[in-house]
């Protein structure tokens, strides 16, 4: 094992351009990969965040008791989607629309009595936030004996569920075009180090060398151009989103799971491209 | 050791580089492989380390049948075999003795044990002082040297020598001939290709001739030289 690594950081001090070219090729096919992978994140988070507002609202008959109320919360807050059931009483409706719709202030203060219905507001867990599933609860509080009316903006739900879906497509399509990308110019890089030293592979063979001999220090360089050619990326990636953050829109950068990933991804292509590159070397010789 | 039995060889785009070759080289013997550029040399050194397979035909080297070995066992054999060729192949960015030790990485050797092995043979051909030469630092007949001390640092059977003198001067060529006589002298078998006849006729050792890719001549088999010579 030893003497793997030795080989492997001995080629990068033998060829150094090329190495360097390599990590330098490496870090710029996935920069690219990052930025987008940027852009889908705080796609993600935006519409997340939209996401978050979705809810449905249960408007009460009058004259429900409280406690029935007070029950049926209990068992909304069971339902498995649902994330809170906050009961909104006709006082407190009429309180915030005073606070809320200041134009209609004069209108609400001479009301003789409160015209707005108590409601039960139900939220919904992270990834449930979608028609399929706003239909099915909104159909449960229908069922409800006491529950006069149920509301939950059914246009804007879909239009939300159609903006995720295509964002996903777009996200999948045009992530796995620029991985393909990125995979196909590591994989010339490394080609490139494999003929470099095509030589040496021959005298390596001549002097019976098995292919794994062979092999292993070019597995394990291509693993390590692929690691620094992903932090590499990782930094370029923040310093765009830090430009970004600065002069255009405050957005998010990955979590560090996220950056492990394509850290991960540069290597495992550079294994990988190397392990192809080398196979079919071997194979032609 | 070396056994060669109705060996054709086709080249890939037709014609033949070998026909119907049969000889058999014993241990610890010496033979030149003679004739002209293209006359198929290089292919049976090729064929006994395994670079090629016959077409039909036998080829034995120590134990394994070329035609039959599975990818994986070629390794094997060539750690029983030295190969010298003309241009010395060495590793340019390594000094002398790297190289040579290169070959004993290869094979997976006990480390401790490396450095002195790699002296050995050094000193066995007379390079011990240049051990942390490169190759650019060093003459011809030096490199050729080194190139013979990487041969032989795994202890082989036989020394496979195609053109190891092509490129060296009348000095160096009698130096390094001369050493692989003594490494001959030591029990490694030889096989020199070569078609220089001025080194063949001052040593008395067996010469296989081949013409065309045909065996024409096999002094272990054939009348002596002098009465049945072609023209």
């Amino acid at each position: 094992m030893n003497l793997v690594i030795r080989e492997a950081l001995l080629a990068f001090r033998r060829a150094p351009l090329l190495s360097s070219l390599s990590v330098t090729t490496i870090a710029f096919s996935l920069f690219v990969v990052g930025l987008f992978g940027l852009v889908a994140v705080n796609l993600q988070r935006a519409l997340r965040e939209v996401a978050e507002r979705v809810e449905i609202v249960a408007y009460l008959l009058p004259g429900t008791p409280i406690e029935t109320i007070t029950l049926a919360e209990k068992d909304i807050e069971a339902f498995p989607e649902v994330q809170a059931a906050t009961y909104v009483s006709e006082d407190s409706a009429l309180a915030r629309a005073r606070a809320e719709l200041v134009e209609f202030r004069d209108v609400l203060q001479e009301l003789e009595r409160n015209p707005l219905p108590a409601s039960v507001e139900v939220k919904l867990k992270p990834g449930y936030r979608d028609v399929q599933h706003v239909n099915q609860v909104a159909e449960r509080l229908q069922g409800f004996g006491f529950v006069d009316d149920v509301r939950f903006g059914r246009d804007w739900v879909e239009h939300l569920d159609r903006l995720r879906q295509i964002a996903a497509a777009v996200g999948l399509v045009v992530g796995a075009a620029f991985a393909v990308v990125a995979i196909i110019i590591i994989g010339t890089t490394i080609r490139m180090a494999v003929l470099q030293r095509s030589r040496e592979i021959a005298i390596m063979r001549l002097v019976g060398a098995t292919d794994g001999f062979i092999r292993r220090p070019f597995l394990l360089q291509g693993a390590i151009k692929g690691m620094l050619g992903g932090l590499a990326a990782i930094g370029l990636s923040y310093g765009a989103y830090a430009l970004i953050n600065r002069w255009l829109i405050h957005a998010a950068f990955f979590s560090s799971e996220q950056a492990v990933a394509i850290v991960g991804f540069g290597m495992l292509i550079g294994f990988f491209g190397s392990a192809a590159s080398v196979g079919r070397h071997l194979r032609r010789v | 050791m070396i056994k060669f039995t109705n060996v054709f060889k086709a080249f890939p785009k037709g014609g033949l580089a070998l026909k119907d070759v049969s000889f058999h080289i014993a241990k610890g013997e010496f033979a030149f492989l003679t004739g002209h550029s293209g006359a198929g040399k290089s292919t049976v050194l090729k064929l006994v380390y395994a670079e090629e397979r016959p077409t039909s035909g036998a080829v034995r080297v120590s134990g394994f049948t070329v035609a039959e070995m599975r990818r994986k066992d070629i390794p094997m054999l060539r750690r029983r075999l030295g190969i010298v060729f003309q241009d010395f192949r060495l590793l340019e960015d390594r000094t002398a003795e790297e190289n040579v030790a290169f070959a004993l990485e290869v094979t997976g050797a006990r480390r401790s044990t490396t450095p002195a092995r790699v002296m050995r043979v050094l000193t066995q051909v007379g390079l011990a002082a240049k051990a942390k030469a490169y190759p650019r630092e060093l003459s011809g007949g030096e490199q050729q040297r080194v190139a013979i001390a990487r041969a032989l640092v795994n202890e082989p059977t036989v020394l496979l020598a195609d053109e190891p003198t092509g490129d060296l001067d009348e000095r160096a060529t009698r130096g390094v001939f001369q050493l692989l006589r003594d490494i001959n002298a030591s029990g490694t078998a030889v096989v020199m290709a070569t078609h220089d006849l001025d080194l063949v006729r001052q040593a008395p050792y067996r010469v296989i001739e081949l013409q065309e890719g045909a065996l024409v001549y096999d002094s272990a088999v054939d009348e002596p030289r002098g009465r049945a010579v072609t023209p």
